[in-house]
């Protein structure tokens, strides 16, 4: 189990866990979650694009990635129509994904791999791509840590203190695609959502403090990644199933701690 | 004519068929979607198509009729969302993450063992994207009759849903119960975009759920007049794409046609963006209640 080529396996999930946790974390405070869902679904599409072309997927998914990003961000003028537009962005790429699914009508084993991931497959070469945008995103998050908590937590605060609320919308949405765009291709368009948000929603409901939260949540994401690992490793079962299903379980243990501690849980 | 209409577009059957669940789904979608969009819920609205999915191929495998797995699916999906959800829309937005994530998991699992069955991988694609060109005939009663259902449903309820959608504080002063209304609002979309999504993918039933009723809920302010214009724009937007899709048989390459979706997709954001276009209607400076009091200018007055 921890041999060879399962060693890659182990890095690049470690590493798509940690990138996962940080940003999901920002991502349900912010209420992105639509966007998180969006992003990688229709990035998805942009790869089906790049096999028509010929060229490597990656390319693929990064245009369509940070297109959705910006047709996200761009649209969105108001916040109480935001789910709109990113249900738009999100059927336009993937109206356009059909369309070259079905122009190139030969992409079906491919897809599978896209959607649900390949974690087992992983090579050498591709670890470092990944390391360095892992790398990338914590240290975009990490610069613009302030502004993103700020106009997350408190958006009246920062539009009085001139933080762009927009602006850190779009660069959150950026980052996100960027990340999305490196970990697609090794565990697939649904288990960088499921990923992003189980564990991220369980520690918020643990926990309001940030720092304790964002710990928690890549804990929680690493956890989540070893077990399903290890799991679809004995019983041979997608990875994807693990992956959905433990985060979602550590939600619902999350909130059931919660109801537990009931007291402090109508402040929260 | 013939330019627009390839010969023979009315004279074949699964086009026939296309056209009528086309009109019912885009109906169904058009109305039931001003909702969806007033209330905020257009990611609860597509995800329901993608767990309904989930179920439908889950049924396939224990060998159940499919209508029975995504009807199920979606109605537990929509009790688990609005059941754990926060009332808040971020909070609301986050339990309908988790229900999907958990969803998406075990459609993951479901594919696998399908395929250690059948040997196929498509299943993935029809999940996704469907055909409307591919409808069995015995499909289309269960279609017009679950979109009937969830019509009828809305249509009792509007009033409530107008009251709660727009604010859940006097429709709870009122003694309005506001979680039972979301439950049975998110049963009834459930059902419609199910159906939708099994029949025609889950994009096509997401953009025709989410599109229309944006677009005329930019045109219009009266909610009636809303659900009046989304349908027909719905249903202008589907059936345009129908005889696009049949004429791009000829186009490049050749032999094959453009998928539906595709053109469904490009006519719904075309009608979007052609909104903007439109002059703003009168726009005082507004603080936050006021924004959600602007959905439903009539139910506020209330």
């Amino acid at each position: 189990m921890f041999s060879g080529l399962m060693l890659n396996t182990w890095i690049a999930a470690s590493l798509v866990a940690v990138i996962a946790g940080i940003t999901g974390y920002f991502a349900v405070l912010r209420g992105s979650t639509f966007a998180a869902h969006a992003i990688p679904n229709g990035a998805f599409a942009g790869a089906a694009g790049a096999s028509l072309l010929g060229i490597n997927v990656i390319w693929g998914l990064a245009v369509f990635a940070v297109g959705g990003a910006l047709g996200i961000g761009a649209l969105g003028d108001r916040k109480a129509r935001h789910d709109v537009v990113t249900a738009l962005t999100l059927v336009v790429m993937l109206g356009l994904g059909a369309l070259f699914v079905s122009v190139s009508s030969q992409y079906a084993e491919e897809t599978y791999a896209l959607l649900f991931g390949e974690v087992f497959g992983v090579s050498r070469g591709e670890l470092l791509p990944i390391g360095g945008l892992g790398i990338a995103a914590a240290v975009a998050i990490g610069v613009a840590f302030r502004p993103l908590m700020l106009t997350s937590a408190l958006p009246e605060v920062a539009a009085a203190r001139g933080v762009s609320t927009r602006r850190v919308e779009l660069y959150f949405l950026i980052v996100m695609a960027l990340a999305t765009s490196m970990t697609v291709p090794v565990v697939g368009a649904l288990l960088m959502f499921s990923l992003m948000i189980g564990p991220a929603a369980a520690a918020r409901s643990v926990t309001a403090r940030p720092g304790v939260a964002m710990a928690l949540s890549v804990a929680i994401a690493l956890a989540t990644v070893w077990l399903s690992i290890a799991l679809s490793y004995q019983t041979n079962w997608p990875l994807g199933f693990f992956v959905g299903v433990i985060g979602a379980g550590f939600y619902l243990v999350g909130l059931a701690a919660r109801r537990v501690a009931a007291p402090r849980a109508a402040a929260g | 004519m013939h330019y627009l209409f390839e010969p023979g577009l009315f004279s074949s059957g699964p086009v026939r068929t296309a056209l009528l669940v086309g009109a019912v789904v885009a109906v169904t979608s058009g109305v039931i979607g001003v909702f969806t969009v007033l209330r905020g819920q257009s990611f609860a609205g597509h995800s329901l198509a993608d767990v309904a999915t989930t179920g439908g191929s889950g049924a396939f495998l224990v060998g159940v009729n499919q209508f029975w797995g995504f009807l199920v699916a979606g109605v537990v999906a929509a009790a688990l969302m609005e059941g754990i959800g926060v009332q808040r829309r971020r909070g609301r937005d986050v339990a309908t993450g988790v229900v999907l994530g958990a969803a998406l998991g075990l459609a993951a699992l479901f594919l696998y063992l399908g395929t250690l069955r059948t040997a196929t991988t498509g299943a993935a694609f029809t999940v996704l994207f469907g055909s409307i060109f591919v409808i069995s005939p015995d499909t289309v009663p269960v279609l017009i009759a679950s979109g009937a259902v969830a019509l009828l449903v809305v249509a009792v309820l509007a009033r409530v849903l107008l009251l709660t959608s727009v604010s859940p504080d006097l429709a709870r002063a009122r003694g309005v119960h506001v979680r039972l209304v979301g439950i049975v609002y998110l049963a009834a979309l459930a059902v419609s975009v199910s159906l939708a999504a099994v029949a025609i993918g889950a994009v096509l039933s997401t953009a025709l759920l989410i599109g229309p009723a944006a677009t005329a809920l930019r045109l219009t302010k009266s909610p009636v007049r809303a659900m009046a214009v989304s349908a027909l724009a719905g249903l202008a937007a589907t059936w345009l794409g129908i005889v696009g899709a049949y004429d791009s048989y000829y186009w490049p390459p050749h032999g094959h046609g453009w998928p539906v979706s595709f053109f469904v997709v490009v006519l719904v954001l075309a009608g979007y963006l052609l909104s903007y276009l439109r002059p703003r209607l009168r726009r005082p400076p507004r603080s936050p209640h006021e924004e959600a009091a602007e959905c439903g200018p009539e139910a506020a007055r209330v």
